[in-house]
């Protein structure tokens, strides 16, 4: 594994990694974009494990490194593992539900070195919140630890995915992001991968409700314009044209599981016969440059029509090879948001049939498998 | 924010979450935010490593202008442009 790694020079480095430090929360959020399988606390990497990635990304090029869940902050590890990122000179950003960061974790992290803290919410409302997040008090406990977090001194983001139970609210999280003292908040619409796909039917907002909190969040935008700035997802399946997933799949960022998995996006899981590279066996680089999962869609050779003869195909790269498999049965398939899919009518059946219903159906929260005594 | 609206005597500073990083990989210099890397060429690099709380507008122009042997109003244009596009991006501080 320590082989030199021939860098073809059509690659570009990658800028970004989200590190799945591990799966266990304490929330249960039903959007999760998680998988439904989830590795256990004793298939985890280590933390010397997890120390040589970041060294390896640092020396790759990337840029920003993303410490992510589950929970994070589950992890007893975080502060040595921030150390290290900053040591080896990474822009370190924590994404976090705020449960289990003490006002001496915070002090901590700050004191290692992290750059930003990413916090989420997930209403306006202490009730609704709690009752998403499968948790009571969460909301009470996020005031405080966007509090800590700011009193440290870090720039906040505050993380917003709305969903049919929040879509009314939309602007009302926005607001409470500025007083929770963020200085930019991200208003996602729910994508549907992981748990949120099991969760389709209960999440999945009318089509006029979300375009209705789409238009409330823009006019915000210009209102606050100078006091937070607003990085607003638009629901996916009400658009024109597909985005351009993870700004084209292994171009920019890749993914590390809990277990050490490396994959080019959360979801590329779902696309069955991909063969992924753990970290356990190969290095960062050569996973990059050389794993057959990252090479199968990078470029576009492996284009069909309607995308191959495009002029869009390097603006959005055909969009989300996820979304192409779950909907079309191949992941070579134009995104069907496209509305030159030919599959483009699958999507709007969706969008009726999962909003017909009166009642949205009862959640599936996202739980870990209870798992026999944990090591470490 | 306009140019001229940058006071002589006002002390420009990278926020927390900012960073101004060399890059070895790249070879260059990137801004860095949450979420966002901007290129840094090497006029801005050198502005940018002066932005660090002490200096005052006028001092980091002149230190440009000594240390590089060129036009002070040359420089005070090029030093105001970089800031006052990088405070409406909230990316320093002023
Ligand atoms: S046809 Fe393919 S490349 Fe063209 S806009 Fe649609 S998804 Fe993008």
């Amino acid at each position: 594994m320590n082989a030199p790694v021939h860098v073809p020079v059509h690659v570009p480095r990658p800028v970004g990694l989200l590190a799945e430090l591990t799966h266990r929360c304490p929330l249960g959020c039903p959007y999760c974009s998680n998988p439904l399988e989830m590795d256990a606390r004793t298939s985890e990497l280590d933390t010397q494990t997890w120390l040589r990635i970041f060294s390896e990304a640092a020396e790759l090029g990337i840029i920003h490194i993303h410490l992510s869940g589950g929970e994070p902050a589950s992890r007893r590890d975080l502060v040595e593992i921030v150390a290290h990122c900053a040591k080896v000179g990474l822009y370190t950003n924590l994404i976090t539900s705020g449960i289990g960061l003490s006002e001496e974790r915070v002090a901590e992290l700050s004191r290692a070195g992290l750059d930003h803290v990413q916090l989420s919410i997930q209403d306006s409302e202490a009730e609704s919140g709690d009752r998403i997040a499968g948790y009571e008090g969460a909301f009470a406990r996020k005031r405080e630890v966007a509090r800590s977090v700011t009193a440290a001194g870090f720039p906040l983001t505050v993380n917003a995915v709305i969903h049919r139970a929040n879509v009314s609210r939309a602007g009302a999280m926005v607001k409470l992001a500025i007083e929770l003292g963020a200085k930019r908040v991200e208003v996602a619409h729910t994508q549907y991968y992981g748990w949120a796909k099991t969760n389709r039917a209960a999440l999945l907002p009318p089509r006029a409700e979300a375009e209705r909190a789409v238009a409330e969040v823009e006019a915000l935008r210009a209102q606050y314009k100078g006091v937070i700035v607003i990085d607003h997802v638009i629901p996916d399946y009400h658009a024109h044209f597909p985005k351009a997933c993870m700004g084209g799949w292994a171009r920019r960022t890749l993914n590390v599981t809990p277990a050490g998995r490396v994959l080019p996006c959360h979801a590329a899981e779902t696309i069955p016969g991909l063969e992924f590279w753990n970290v356990r066996e190969h290095a960062l680089a050569d996973i990059w440059y050389t794993s057959p999962a990252f090479q199968a869609f990078r470029g576009t050779e492996w284009m069909l029509e309607p995308c191959r003869s495009c002029p869009r195909k390097e603006v959005d790269f055909g969009g989300c090879r996820c979304q192409a498999m779950a909907l079309t049965g191949d992941a070579r398939n134009a995104d069907p948001v496209c509305h030159l899919s030919p599959y483009h009518d699958r999507v709007e059946a969706i969008v009726s049939e999962d909003t017909a219903a009166e009642a949205a159906p009862d959640y599936v929260y996202r739980r870990l498998q209870r798992t026999p005594a944990p090591v470490a | 924010m306009s140019t001229a609206a940058i006071s002589e005597t006002s002390v420009p500073r990278l926020p927390r979450g900012v960073r101004l990083k060399h890059d070895d990989a790249r070879n260059e210099w990137l801004l860095l935010a949450p979420e966002r890397i901007l290129k840094a060429d090497p006029i801005a690099a050198e502005i940018l490593k002066r932005c660090t709380g002490e200096a005052t507008l006028a001092a980091i122009v002149d230190d440009l202008a000594a240390s590089f042997g060129a036009d002070r109003a040359r420089i005070d244009t090029d030093v105001r442009n970089l800031l006052a596009g990088l405070a409406d991006k909230r990316m320093v501080e002023l």
